[in-house]
């Protein structure tokens, strides 16, 4: 029991020397800001150097198009292969229609994870029909099966060598680092370069965003084979390749699954963007509903979104659970090929049946805009005042004075600030690593844009990670609140952003706040579920210990619960600057300014594409620095506590 | 893991029997509609000359304004001339590009961009002028029509510093806020504020769609707004505006974006085709260079579109109701 209690009481007083500490830093900081503001602050441009050059560079690659060879002999195919494969995918759909589609879905489901999962996913099929957006959903289907089925194809491969290859692993984690925070907005451009508009671009952007999970979970599965099992096998005189095909790789099968259902999560997270470069789906129905700020057309696509990705994540993870289990037996696996094969038949054939079930019929569609329209009116009318004047509040005692305290140091003081707390609650590696992510923004020529977004995101993800705690907290401890939240949570992970965008203008205006707020609801989703599942799988029996010493229920989560969940808690705050830094660009959208507004015009405005693209690093780089900063400030605490 | 190829092979061993079977009831299960971006050949009328077997591909920036030329165009594409119709629902840089890719055949409602016409008409030659589409496009500042009645004098530059106070936001730091909107259109307003020494700022709010949330609230809400805004614009006959008067527009004073201190010229706006396109001829090609109508024409389609109306029922309400321009574009 000691073990547990001790730790706990050291951290406290190491603590408290450590928020002297930075208490000291802060104020030696605004007593700088006090001498020197206003003096050696950067302007927006300055050093232009960096943008010149990005610019000159996308130019150069688009005059290029016509003649250079690598485009006419290795561009122009892809695009054409996979413009093939999405119309085959397309003109499968269609060919199947409603009930084909139903039927197959049904049946799949029911051959990887049963008879309730194949429930699930009939209904949902049939609901993109109600909602009025069959075609849009099976478009949709499409573009995310053959990112998802590319994402598999490379990155398992790809993670595979992760996990064997130490030096591999170091090379390629800053890359995927980069690919899962620079704003897809950034890259767009460049990618319709190379493979023009339309589908093959948007499942190109779609892989390169959605890769990373795929290969991480590979490499982390792989890495978690218990060394005994990979030793034992290999004193049975096994090769690598052996050790790998027939241990490591069956072994992690688990991890990998979940890996792959990331992926799928994250390519769905793609479909309103991709649909800015002419991507069909449902994306293009969610924008062209924002453009006639139609609120409930917004939610009606979105919600479809929310469907798909809902059935896919409970088939997957119900498959990914199967395969764990013990392997049916003969007559069992007869019968679910039996049904499934008479779902398909069922489904094909019933048009050639009934004529009247040929097409959907537009009496059974039900989209739930009008409601929700209703809802939008109602809150915009009765909330307005409340929420203008709580923005403004929080606007002029918080946003305001963080954004100028940043804006007016000189550039060089909040460098040092940062690597000085990197240092104080870490060491002098993430504090060399935050320093150099600083500068680059200085270099990059976009000074004030970045401290205008670090402003925003610091408070985002500071709420972010408060909700995370709390709710996260109830979630892990009772059943109940997690079965209730859950749905909400899953929905709000994944409904697009731009479903929402127009309601929080209504409530917040065009500013920095409604930036902030949408970017909380984007992010804290992520961080409540991660820690409230580190807060369940705390051992029932350290949590029986300390309740049997008395300790009270705060005390419990306090100084049990939470301290032996924080490597999960950790993983939870790095998931939530991810999350916060991939809504800066919307926030760009919704009055933020800073970073996101610069991309968002270098998409919009060819001029100014080197400005967007540096953009897009600057916001990897604070993203970088964040993440250093606050993942050293965690893990210091738990060597202290290991040091015991 | 041994027995996922074998479960693969049996779904694609399903799905080609599901294919068979829906083959076999080909007669009955008509292949769904066409993708909404995809339209159909389906002629009403008697199509009388050849339009080309290719798409014609027409791009579709992201405003309402110009969704309903699109809507229009479009129907008397396919319905008049018989042509099929592919629309890309693109931003306005991105439309340019497919000129020089060959993806899109034709813009029907381009706002200056003198750098793009230089790149792709003068430089590449792979797009032409297609002429004035007979919509007149406006810039400037704006202030909500309520406040035009309450604050006599507010709709002239001059007396803005005198109600800079109003404008005051938390956003905008202790001056007046001016609010700007989508980072893809003209703005001279940082260098306009700055050279006709108003007591300003400029707050960017990043999208049409937040500017018009905007002007909505404050309508509704009759709280103060200066806006950057656009005309034609489908919002302003739901929310009146009036326009503030800025020094006026001469040719060239607003050649140096850093001393500008003029109102934004009046923009003709103009079709734009893909050259290759353009110079096959065709009466597809002859057609949308003659397609020319009002603002007054233009909003009433955009408006029965944002109203929730289909393309196709928002351009076939106009066209009834206009016979002889349609006549007219079609040479007849």
């Amino acid at each position: 029991m000691t073990s547990v209690m001790a730790p706990a009481l050291t951290m406290s007083r190491r603590r408290i020397g450590l928020g002297w500490r930075i208490v000291g830093l802060l104020v030696l900081w605004v007593a700088l800001w006090w001498w020197l503001g206003g003096q050696f602050v950067l302007e927006s441009g300055v050093p232009a150097a960096a943008q010149d050059w990005l610019q000159a560079t996308v130019s150069a690659i688009g005059d290029g198009r016509l003649t250079n060879p690598l485009f006419i002999y290795v561009f122009t195919p892809i695009t054409s292969a996979l413009n093939g494969v999405y119309n085959g995918g397309v003109w499968l759909t269609q060919q199947l229609g409603w009930t084909g589609m139903t039927g197959i879905g049904a049946a799949l489901a029911l051959m990887v994870a049963g008879w309730r999962m194949a429930v699930l996913t009939a209904l949902g099929m049939l609901s993109f029909g109600v909602l009025g957006l069959w075609e849009q959903s099976m478009q949709t289907l499409v573009l995310v099966a053959i990112s998802v089925a590319l994402s598999v194809l490379i990155g398992i491969p790809v993670g595979i060598a992760c996990g064997l290859s130490n030096r591999f692993r170091r090379l390629l984690m800053p890359i995927l680092d980069t690919l899962q925070i620079m704003p897809s907005f950034a890259y767009l451009p460049i990618i319709t370069l190379f493979f023009l508009i339309g589908p093959p671009a948007g499942i190109l952007a779609t892989l390169v965003y959605a890769i990373p999970p795929t290969i991480r979970l590979t490499d982390v599965g792989i890495r978690e084979v218990a060394a005994s099992s990979v030793e034992a096998s290999r004193s049975l005189g096994a090769t690598v390749r052996q050790v790998l095909t027939d241990v490591q790789l069956p072994m992690s099968r688990r991890t990998r699954v979940v890996g792959i259902n990331q992926t799928v999560m994250a390519a769905l997270s793609m479909v309103t963007v991709a649909a800015v470069i002419a991507t069909p789906g449902l994306g293009q129905a969610v924008l062209g509903s924002l453009q006639i700020l139609d609120v409930g057309g917004a939610f009606n696509s979105g919600l479809a979104i929310v469907v798909v990705a809902i059935v896919l994540d409970r088939v997957i993870s119900a498959a990914s659970r199967r395969a764990g289990a013990h392997r049916r037996t003969g007559r069992l696996r007869l019968t679910v090929w039996g049904s499934a094969a008479a779902l398909v038949v069922l489904g094909a054939a019933l048009p050639a049946v009934l004529p009247s079930t040929a097409k959907w019929n537009s009496a059974w569609v039900h989209p739930i805009s009008g409601p929700v329209n209703v809802g939008a009116v109602w809150a915009k009318e009765h909330l307005y005042p409340y929420t203008m004047s709580f923005t403004e509040w929080v606007t002029i005692w918080f946003i305001n004075p963080l954004e100028s305290l940043l804006l007016n140091t000189p550039w060089f003081v909040i460098v040092a600030v940062v690597a000085a707390l990197a240092l104080i609650v870490g060491h002098w590696k993430p504090a060399i690593v935050a320093a150099s992510c600083l500068i680059g923004c200085a270099l990059l020529g976009l000074w004030p844009s970045s401290m205008v977004t670090l402003t925003q995101v610091i408070f985002a993800a500071t709420i972010t990670m408060i909700l995370g705690l709390v709710v996260g907290t109830w979630i892990g401890r009772s059943r109940w609140a997690d079965r209730v939240l859950r749905p909400i949570l899953d929905a709000g992970q994944v409904l697009p952003p731009f479903v929402y965008l127009v309601p929080c203008l209504a409530l917040f205006g065009p500013t920095r706040f409604t930036a902030i707020f949408a970017a909380v609801v984007y992010a804290s989703p992520a961080a409540i579920k991660i820690v409230g599942e580190g807060i369940a799988t705390v051992a029932p029996n350290t949590i029986e210990a300390a309740r049997s010493m008395g300790s009270s229920t705060l005390q419990e989560i306090g100084k049990v619960q939470l301290p032996m969940a924080r490597p999960i808690i950790l993983v939870a705050l790095n998931q939530g600057i991810i999350y916060v830094m991939a809504m800066v660009v919307i926030g760009g959208l919704v009055g933020g300014g800073g970073l996101g507004y610069d991309v968002v015009k270098g998409f919009a405005n060819e001029s100014y594409a080197g400005t967007g693209l540096a953009a897009g690093f600057a916001i990897v780089l604070l993203g970088v620095m964040l993440d250093r900063v606050s993942q050293s400030a965690g893990r210091v605490r738990r060597t202290s506590s290991h040091a015991v | 893991m041994a027995h996922a190829p074998r479960k693969l092979a049996a779904v694609g061993l399903l799905a080609a029997a599901a294919l068979m079977l829906s083959a076999c009831a080909g007669s009955t299960n008509t292949p769904a509609a066409s993708s909404p971006a995809e339209s159909g050949g389906g002629a009403t009328s008697a199509a009388p000359v050849s339009c080309g077997s290719a798409p014609i591909s027409i791009a579709e920036n992201p405003w309402v304004g110009y969704s309903a030329d699109v809507a229009v165009v479009d129907y008397v594409l396919r319905n008049n001339l018989g042509c099929t119709t592919k629309i890309s629902k693109v931003d306005e840089q991105v439309s340019w590009q497919g000129f020089a890719t060959g993806q899109i055949d034709v813009i029907l409602e381009n706002w200056g961009h003198e750098d793009l016409a230089k790149k792709y008409i003068t430089e590449q030659k792979v797009a032409v002028d297609l002429g004035s589409n007979g919509n007149a496009g406006v810039i400037g500042w704006y202030v909500p029509k309520f406040m035009a009645v309450n604050y006599p004098g507010i709709d002239d530059w001059n007396n803005l510093n005198k109600y800079a106070d109003l404008f005051k936001t938390a956003e905008s730091g202790g001056k007046g806020q001016l609010l700007d909107g989508d980072p893809s259109y003209v703005t001279n307003d940082e260098a306009l504020v700055k050279n006709l020494k108003l007591n300003y700022a400029v707050k960017y709010a990043g999208s049409e769609a937040a500017e018009i949330t905007a002007l909505q609230s404050a309508t509704d809400n009759k709280t103060p707004l200066l806006m950057y805004f656009y005309e034609p614009q489908w919002a302003l006959a739901k929310y009146p505006v009036v326009k503030v008067k800025l020094p006026p527009y001469t040719v060239g004073c607003d050649a140096d974006p850093k001393k500008v201190a003029c109102d934004y010229p009046p923009y003709l706006l103009n079709k734009v085709g893909r050259a290759a396109f353009v110079d096959a001829g065709g009466p597809a090609a002859n057609f949308i260079k003659a397609f020319l109508w009002t603002n007054d024409d233009q909003n009433q389609v955009a408006a029965a579109i944002q109203g929730g109306a289909t393309y196709d029922d928002a351009a076939k309400a106009w066209i009834d109701a206009n016979p002889d321009k349609v006549k007219a574009w079609l040479g007849q």
